[in-house]
């Protein structure tokens, strides 16, 4: 049996090592330090406040709006329907630039703020630029 | 059926509805939220430094360098320098071949009777590209994961994002690697049940990892692209874990706190399992030694120090007497007619 069990062989090899895993654990931590990260705050413009409603309920937009996009996307390019009727029974046209963007025109103080947050970039806005109130800006 | 599987499978689920039903119906937010990812978060580590410590104090008696190439020999022989390494670089390029591309994995053979008698060994490469898959697919998913726990989100983990959304199917993009690591981790597990020697050798602490990690990829799936969480709101908690501000924010489904869970008993659960080879590979001597067992001693550091009594020590030592009685001896006392003038004064 190993006479001396406290001894630590190859002393820096396991320290730097300690070290090492110590650091790269801690890095989460390391580079949030001092910080708080509040979640964005949502700037809504006074026509979004105006219609009170998104298209359909905060709790389901919060959530599935990128996938309320790609139905509407898909009906559209797809199906050349237009049209989106929301259980309440509202009529919407189903277009990004034109429905989303027109009650959210801020988008650089909505859409980006929490894309920002939560480090998404949606590809859209490659081809979807033609909002004109966000392009007078 | 198979019971070391069995145990496993219904260990993850009872986990799964450990967390669902703290959350869902007892409202458990803050245990399951903030003090077990805390709590786990400790033991990973204070369990990690420890493995590494004990691993640190246990001695190599024997140089058992595993080689695949020819050794560093007469100059004329071309010696394998990363496969049978004599030098520290040598072994630090053998290391880096095997944690990051699975070498000697790769060289995997199968050795099997075919056509009646014949043995042969043939080419098996499969455990290698499901262990590739499975390693890198799960690197990717957590350094993506760090765009949960910074603000703002680094640069390299943005394009990690980007890059593994390459062929941006669906909204949200489908991230390629979280995918990848669910299917790799189903074909380990498949592996391992349909391969009788494979099932035979398989326990269930074998089981357990891949369940655990299928589990925390589909609980993760699922949130991503079926039962939607808020994301916002995700991120608040897991800010709050990051900058110890913990906070639990409203609004954010049960089954994220089931992946986060998961994640917890992951995270306590590796220090002590077969997991935790990602610090083992680093103390394996098969791997971190040089093969230079001709060139220098191994000395073994539970060698008790052994107390030895040379013959030019015992000589000297009893010299005068053996020269007395006529014995042999290699070196003559020195002046001869001096001696005796010395033994005559005493
Ligand atoms: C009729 C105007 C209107 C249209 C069109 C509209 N929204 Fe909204 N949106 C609102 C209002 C008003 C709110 C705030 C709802 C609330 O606070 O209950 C809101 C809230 C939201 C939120 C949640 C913000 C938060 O506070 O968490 C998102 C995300 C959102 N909208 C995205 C969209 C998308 C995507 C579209 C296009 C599919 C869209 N909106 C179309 C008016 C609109
Ligand atoms: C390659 C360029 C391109 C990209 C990228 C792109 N789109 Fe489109 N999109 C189009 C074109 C072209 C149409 C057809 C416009 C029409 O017929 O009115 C369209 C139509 C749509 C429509 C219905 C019509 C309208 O006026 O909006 C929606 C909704 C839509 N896209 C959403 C999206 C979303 C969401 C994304 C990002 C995930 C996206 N698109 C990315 C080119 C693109
Ligand atoms: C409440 C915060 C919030 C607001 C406001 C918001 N988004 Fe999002 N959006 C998100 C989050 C979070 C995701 C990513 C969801 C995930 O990763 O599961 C996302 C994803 C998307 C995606 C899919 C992108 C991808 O690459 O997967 C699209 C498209 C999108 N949002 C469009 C919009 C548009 C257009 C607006 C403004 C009208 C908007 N969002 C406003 C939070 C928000
Ligand atoms: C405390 C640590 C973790 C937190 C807070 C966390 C949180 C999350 C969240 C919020 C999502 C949903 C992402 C979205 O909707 O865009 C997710 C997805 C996912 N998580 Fe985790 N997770 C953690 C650790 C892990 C670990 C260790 C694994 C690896 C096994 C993992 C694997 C996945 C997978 C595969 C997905 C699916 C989506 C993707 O590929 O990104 N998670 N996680």
């Amino acid at each position: 049996m190993p006479k001396n069990k406290k001894e630590l062989y190859n002393k820096k090899g396991v320290i730097a090592g300690i070290v090492i895993f110590a650091f790269i654990a801690a890095l989460p931590f390391l580079i949030n330090l001092g910080k708080a990260a509040p979640a964005p705050e949502l700037v809504l413009t006074s026509k979004a406040k105006e219609a009170k409603e998104c298209v359909r309920s905060k709790e389901f937009i919060k959530r599935e709006h990128m996938q309320l996009l790609d139905e509407w996307r898909d009906t559209v390019v797809r199906d050349a329907k237009r049209i989106y009727v929301n259980p309440q029974g509202k009529e919407f046209n189903m277009s990004l630039s034109n429905t989303c963007l027109d009650c959210h025109s801020n988008k650089t103080d909505f859409c980006d703020r929490c894309h920002d947050y939560a480090s998404v970039s949606p590809y859209c806005w490659d081809c979807h630029i033609d909002n004109p109130k966000e392009m007078k800006r | 059926m198979n019971v070391n599987y069995m145990y496993s499978l219904i260990a993850v689920i009872v986990l799964f509805l450990i967390a669902y039903v703290g959350v869902a119906a007892l409202h458990l937010q803050v245990v399951f939220g903030i003090l077990i990812p805390y709590l786990a978060f400790a033991v990973f580590i204070g369990g990690f430094i420890y493995k590494m410590l004990d691993w640190g104090r246990s001695p190599v008696p024997f140089p058992i360098a595993t080689t695949g190439g020819q050794q560093k020999s007469l100059p004329w022989f071309k010696p394998a320098k990363l496969d049978n390494p004599t030098t520290k670089a040598g072994v630090i390029g053998r290391m880096a071949l095997e944690i990051l591309v699975f070498r000697s994995l790769f060289r995997n053979t199968k050795f099997e009777k075919k056509e009646g008698d014949k043995l042969s060994y043939e080419w098996e490469k499969w455990l290698w590209l499901f262990a590739i898959a499975f390693h890198w697919s799960f690197a990717v998913v957590i350094l993506r994961h760090l765009r949960f726990f910074t603000d703002p989100v680094l640069f390299p983990v943005q394009m990690l994002e980007s890059m593994d959304s390459f062929f941006q199917v669906g909204l949200p993009v489908v991230f390629m690697s979280g995918i990848v690591l669910l299917a790799a981790t189903f074909a380990l597990f498949a592996r391992r049940v349909y391969i009788p020697q494979m099932r035979y050798i398989s326990l269930g602490a074998d089981y357990f990892p891949l369940f655990l990690i299928g589990g925390i990829a589909i609980s993760g799936i699922l949130m991503r692209y079926f039962a939607k969480t808020d994301i916002v709101s995700v991120k608040e908690i897991t800010m709050g874990l990051v900058t110890f501000r913990p906070t639990i924010a409203e609004g954010v489904d049960p089954i994220f706190y089931v992946h986060i869970f998961l994640v917890s008993i992951l995270l306590a659960y590796f220090p002590f399992s077969k997991l935790m080879h990602l610090g083992g590979i680093f103390f394996s001597p098969t791997r971190n030694l040089r093969t230079n067992t001709r060139a220098f001693r191994h000395i073994n550091p539970w060698n008790h120090p052994v107390k030895v009594h040379t013959y030019a020590a015992y000589e000297d030592e009893f010299r005068e007497k053996m020269v007395e009685v006529g014995l042999p001896v290699e070196k003559m006392p020195e002046p001869p007619q001096e001696e005796p003038e010395e033994e005559k004064k005493e």
